[in-house]
């Protein structure tokens, strides 16, 4: 990791941007949307003077399926969004994925179904790591929590979509978006300027025409990629990244990610001052999904609260990892609200008396 | 092959020997061919990036020797030009049919054109979506039966049908548009002419290069070949005028 360790005082918005320009990013195609404008308008100055190419596309439909396009040359490419544009890229996504084209995907999620508002919420969980697209298929999921996170993970999203050949979702929020933090910015070692040497569509000099695709007709050729894709998933659920704080001792485990994870924190600081044994597990990688480590945690014999930002989607996948020992409580803050440390004591507090 | 034979006619390098999957008579196989013709005669075979849609089309990639990507159901305009942005240095091609371009595909195209991505976009017209069976095309005729038009096109509800090629023509970015047939031989030279210009336009770094080509679907128009090629004169042509309707290479050899 090469460091030029400059320190900024900068949205989480920019840091994905900056991030994104340090690990080599080629191609931006984004359309604006609150509240992640911050990405494409800093792009649109930021990248074509480091010569890469940047378009403001007539739609998401759009700009995700430049990605297709770009991605398919093997080079890095970036799209950024939010809810209701993330719905509009779906399609292309499911291209992506079906394609193995490597691409990094971010949504900064706010409320909805619909319109909704622009506030923060946590609402695209089942749309990010289900496959909000048609068909089986599994994005790699990114849940930064803070600023320099975002930074950090950005970086990191490049390499595990080529290392996969998967395209790989950042899933923030509006308080991760537009919350101001330090940021020490970092660029990585000279990346493999080969990456994507075996696949991608370069000309088809000297050796067959390749063909990127994920139509398959003939009998049985589907179900062989399908079973490619399922070991490519099988081996991708090595890669899980969580924070553990306070948990050692902890009775309760409040499970919660990205930035009401982050606001967990400050309760359970409080919590622990006031002699409460609390922790938090805050998985960073929501798909894959941490469940080994959650199990192990179980069968300690810890009880389990989920806290989100929604109605209830990242709890099922703490209740599949933890079901044959034990369940998780649930608590969902609305979106349309903005939570602070407060909101989540009284249930925290709930949890680890009862039952 | 004794010393009398004389090779007259054989297959362009870029072209792939294998059976294509079309109809009888239908003439994505002529439009193909003259792309391929076009790869191989301007050297263009192992330096081209290809674009392929939704339609009967889809298999193009299997019958050129050429890099390809498959874009969704009309979203050919905005991966060409994802691919062009990433490999300016590559000659990009895409192959849409009129379902795909100019219905569910209208936004691309239109974008693509205005904003001049170097690129060339071929476009074949066959009044109806030929994969899914038959249904009515925004460039299907008046009064024409297909199975989503069962008593013939109505303008009244259904639209008057699209002219692309002068559509295109208007926007900003096209380099060179025009509309050709390949219902005779004299037809097929001289769409394979206006091919050629719309493929020099990106050499030349002039803009968007669109071709569209009036051509026959005789399995959905439920006609013989022969008949297919007897309603693109009588019927097509008269009301999608063949011509030039953008060229700026005129312009810069002025
Ligand atoms: C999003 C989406 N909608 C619908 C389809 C189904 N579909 C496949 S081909 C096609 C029509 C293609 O017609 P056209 O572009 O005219 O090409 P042709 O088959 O006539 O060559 C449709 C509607 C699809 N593949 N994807
Ligand atoms: S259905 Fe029509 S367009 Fe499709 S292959 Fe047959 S003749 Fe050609």
């Amino acid at each position: 990791m090469a460091n030029n360790g400059e320190k900024l005082f900068i949205k989480g918005n920019e840091a994905i941007a900056r991030g994104a320009i340090a690990a080599g990013l080629k191609c931006y195609f984004g359309y604006p949307i609150t509240p992640q404008n911050d990405i494409p308008e800093y792009m649109s100055a930021a990248l074509p003077a480091v010569g890469g190419e940047f378009v403001q596309a007539e739609s998401e439909i759009a700009a995700a399926n430049m990605l297709i396009g770009a991605a398919a040359c093997g080079v890095r490419s970036m799209s950024s969004s939010s809810s209701p544009g993330i719905s509009l890229k779906q399609e292309a996504i499911s291209y992506l994925a079906g394609s193995q084209l490597p691409t990094v995907i971010v949504n900064m999620n706010r409320g909805g179904p619909g319109l909704g508002d622009i506030g923060p919420s946590q609402g695209d969980y089942f749309q990010s790591v289900k496959g909000g697209g048609h068909g089986d298929y599994r994005l790699l999921v990114l849940a930064p929590g803070t600023c320099q996170e975002a930074y950090d993970l950005t970086i990191k999203a490049f390499d595990l979509a080529f290392k996969y050949r998967n395209p790989v979702m950042i899933l923030g929020d509006a308080i991760l978006g537009q919350m101001k933090e330090p940021v020490i910015t970092w660029t990585p070692d000279e990346k493999d300027e080969k990456e994507g040497h075996d696949w991608r569509m370069c000309g088809a000099k000297g050796r067959e025409g390749r063909i990127l695709k994920s139509l398959f007709l003939s009998e049985g050729s589907l179900a062989a990629h399908n079973q490619m894709l399922q070991d490519k998933y099988t081996d991708m659920a090595s890669y899980t990244q969580q924070e553990e704080y306070q948990i050692d001792d902890a009775e309760l485990v409040v499970v919660a990610y990205g930035s009401i994870g982050r606001i967990v924190k400050s309760t359970i600081k409080k919590l622990r001052n006031e002699g409460h044994k609390v922790g938090l597990f805050r998985p960073i990688t929501l798909y894959p999904f941490p469940s080994g480590d959650l199990k192990k945690l179980a069968e300690q014999g810890k009880k389990f609260l989920t806290i989100e930002h929604n109605l209830g989607q990242m709890v099922e996948d703490v209740r599949l990892s933890i079901r044959t020992i034990t369940d998780s409580d649930f608590f969902g803050f609305l979106p349309g609200n903005l939570p602070t440390p407060d909101d989540f004591e009284g249930p925290i507090l709930k949890s680890l008396g009862g039952k | 092959m004794s010393e009398q034979e004389i090779i007259a006619f054989d297959r362009a390098d870029a072209l792939v020997d294998v059976p294509t999957h079309y109809c009888p008579g239908c003439q994505h196989g002529v439009v193909q061919r003259l792309a391929g013709e076009l790869l191989s005669e301007m050297d263009l075979t192992e330096n081209t990036l290809l674009v392929t849609s939704i339609g009967c089309s889809v298999f193009l990639y299997n019958y050129l020797h050429v890099d390809s990507v498959e874009a969704p159901h009309g979203r050919a305009p905005a991966v060409a030009t994802g691919v062009k942005r990433a490999r300016a240095d590559k000659f990009v091609l895409s192959y849409q049919g009129d379902g795909d371009l100019a219905s569910i595909g209208m936004a691309e195209i239109m974008h693509c054109a205005n904003r001049g991505e170097n690129i060339s976009i071929i476009f074949v017209n066959n009044t109806v979506y030929g994969m899914t069976g038959g249904q009515m095309a925004p460039t299907t005729m008046i009064g024409q039966k297909t199975t989503t038009s069962p008593a013939g096109r109505n303008a009244a509800k259904e639209g008057m049908p699209i002219r692309m090629a002068e559509i295109i023509s208007q926007l900003g970015g096209t380099a060179f548009s025009a509309r050709v047939a390949v219902n005779n031989v004299k037809n097929i030279r001289k769409a394979k002419k206006a091919m050629k210009k719309a493929f020099e336009v990106q050499q030349k770094e002039l803009g968007f290069g669109f071709i569209e080509l009036l051509a026959t679907c005789p399995t959905n128009w439920r006609m013989t070949p022969i008949k297919a090629n007897e309603r693109i004169e009588e019927e097509l042509i008269p009301y999608f005028p063949l011509g030039v309707f953008k060229d700026l290479t005129v312009e810069a050899e002025d």
